[in-house]
């Protein structure tokens, strides 16, 4: 129920909803939960409304600790790059 | 897609697991609640707690709003559509809810009941636009993420002065079942210990991480607020156990990017102004909590279903009748398993559900018969060849 996806706003409406695109999906959104947002930003979507815009520099930030982490400990990893799959 | 795959990269959660094994300390378990029915669905999903060393364990919470709302409600809904002839909009995991007497909203639509399944709160307004002949109710449910969109929507039809749209409320709060689950006493197995938490990702963004700092100053746990990616879960799962570890209880943020310490004022407004504390609440398995969920506000009672239909105002009337051999109780309290239920894949399934937590995908049975159910098993099957 509280799943939220980011996606990134590609055109601002009149009435206060926005065009946005997850992938090639584009959906518009309510932006009345938002303040302030532009083309280029990515926001949160769920049940139809932008909830919170994603702060990218702190995104990137997690992903190079992440990176960090993986410099640091890794010995051997040829699964690089895989993303997680389904388990079963 | 940006900002999720990069947070499902296989070899760093193959990393973090590792470093989980190194923090984790043979010597005791740790037992952390997902509070959120979102992280149940990931853990599973992504095979996260088989990544885990066996004393690390996920015990699932109550944050999983299908899942908690007590039968009565469900059944009230369903009168309300038998009696008023009322088109009842209602997002998707509701539709599949068993109700008294095996009924459930889908089986009502198919012998003829106007239920219509919406993705918004905006397609329900749009539907009592299109029909204003007809009384349009939404049935809403959910915690802080999904009770703003509502908010939204009641002030938009007060703007719009529509005469035929109205909210059945059954919006809940999470710090409310927090308390709820800390309170429960711990005798007669009737909750079970937990060390910290993983607190939710989207409702966090609402209410911000300032909201739990009750958790560790009343009750000495410590609470890290992750994502839903596997690798948040993963990250947040490691600053859990480093706090227990260091005899810490702090509120973590390991989801930077989108909560902050105040979290979405805009949103808190619109929920201020539209809706106030009920004196109390049943939860499923929780039974009633105090101040731990939202009604309308008398300001906005013409969008009140509650004040509207007469049938709505007497709910002591109802008299739910759960399953008797359901255990979602108890496996809303963290105390049982879904595979401790004598339902659980054989009467009780995805497809013909019999307890609540077998409905939403982030329901713990559900997440259990989609992703888990063959685990113990094949565990088991190894145990006995090695």
């Amino acid at each position: 129920m509280c799943l939220a996806i980011p996606a990134e706003i590609i055109q601002i409406n009149n009435d206060d909803t926005a065009l946005v695109a997850v992938g090639e999906v584009h959906k518009t959104v309510s932006l009345a939960l938002v303040e302030q947002c532009q083309v280029g930003d990515f926001v949160l979507i769920h049940v139809g409304f932008a909830l919170e815009k994603l702060d990218i520099e702190e995104a990137e930030r997690t992903l190079a600790l992440f990176a960090e982490l993986g410099d640091t400990l890794t010995e051997a990893e040829p699964t690089v790059g895989a993303t997680m799959g389904e388990g079963q | 897609m940006k900002y999720i795959e990069e947070f499902r990269q296989q070899a760093l959660a193959q990393t973090l697991a590792r470093k989980i094994a190194t923090a984790a300390k043979s010597d005791r378990q740790y037992r952390i609640m997902e509070f959120c029915g979102g992280h149940t669905h990931a853990i599973f999903r992504y095979g996260v707690q088989d990544l885990m060393p066996s004393n690390v364990q996920f015990i699932h919470g109550p944050g999983c709003p299908v899942c908690v709302l007590p039968m009565a409600r469900i059944d009230m809904a369903i009168q309300l559509l038998k009696t008023e002839q009322v088109i009842l909009c209602t997002y998707a995991d509701m539709m599949r809810v068993p109700a008294t007497g095996k009924e459930s909203l889908l089986k009502l639509k198919a012998a003829g009941g106007d239920v219509r399944m919406v993705y918004s709160t905006q397609d329900a307004l749009n539907i009592a636009e299109k029909n204003p002949e007809r009384q349009v109710v939404f049935l809403a449910i959910g915690f802080e993420t999904t009770t703003p969109p509502t908010a939204v929507a009641i002030k938009q039809a007060k703007a719009l002065g529509l005469k035929n749209f109205s909210v059945f409320c059954n919006h809940v709060l999470t710090p409310a079942a927090m308390v709820g689950l800390l309170n429960a006493p711990l005798e007669n197995e009737e909750q079970v210990a937990i060390d910290g938490f993983l607190g939710p990702s989207h409702v966090s963004s609402i209410i911000g991480s300032q909201a739990y700092e009750f958790v560790p100053r009343e009750y000495q746990k410590p609470v890290v607020i992750a994502g839903f990616e596997p690798l948040d879960v993963l990250q947040a799962s490691l600053m859990v156990i480093q706090q227990i570890n260091q005899g810490r209880a702090k509120v973590e943020n390991e989801y930077f990017r989108v909560v902050s310490p105040e979290g979405n004022r805009k949103a808190q407004q619109l929920m201020a102004e539209v809706f106030e504390l009920r004196d109390t609440f049943e939860w499923r398995g929780l039974g009633f909590i105090e101040k731990s969920a939202l009604k309308i506000r008398p300001e906005f009672s013409e969008f009140d279903a509650e004040q509207r239909f007469s049938c709505l105002a007497k709910p002591e009337a109802i008299i739910a009748r759960d399953h008797k051999a359901c255990e979602c109780p108890s496996i809303l309290r963290g105390v049982k398993k879904p595979t401790d239920c004598k339902l659980f894949g054989t009467a009780c399934t995805p497809e013909n559900p019999l307890g609540s937590c077998m409905v939403s995908s982030e329901g713990a049975c559900a997440a259990y018969w989609s992703y888990g159910r063959f685990r113990d098993a094949t565990k088991t099957e190894e145990a006995q060849s090695a």
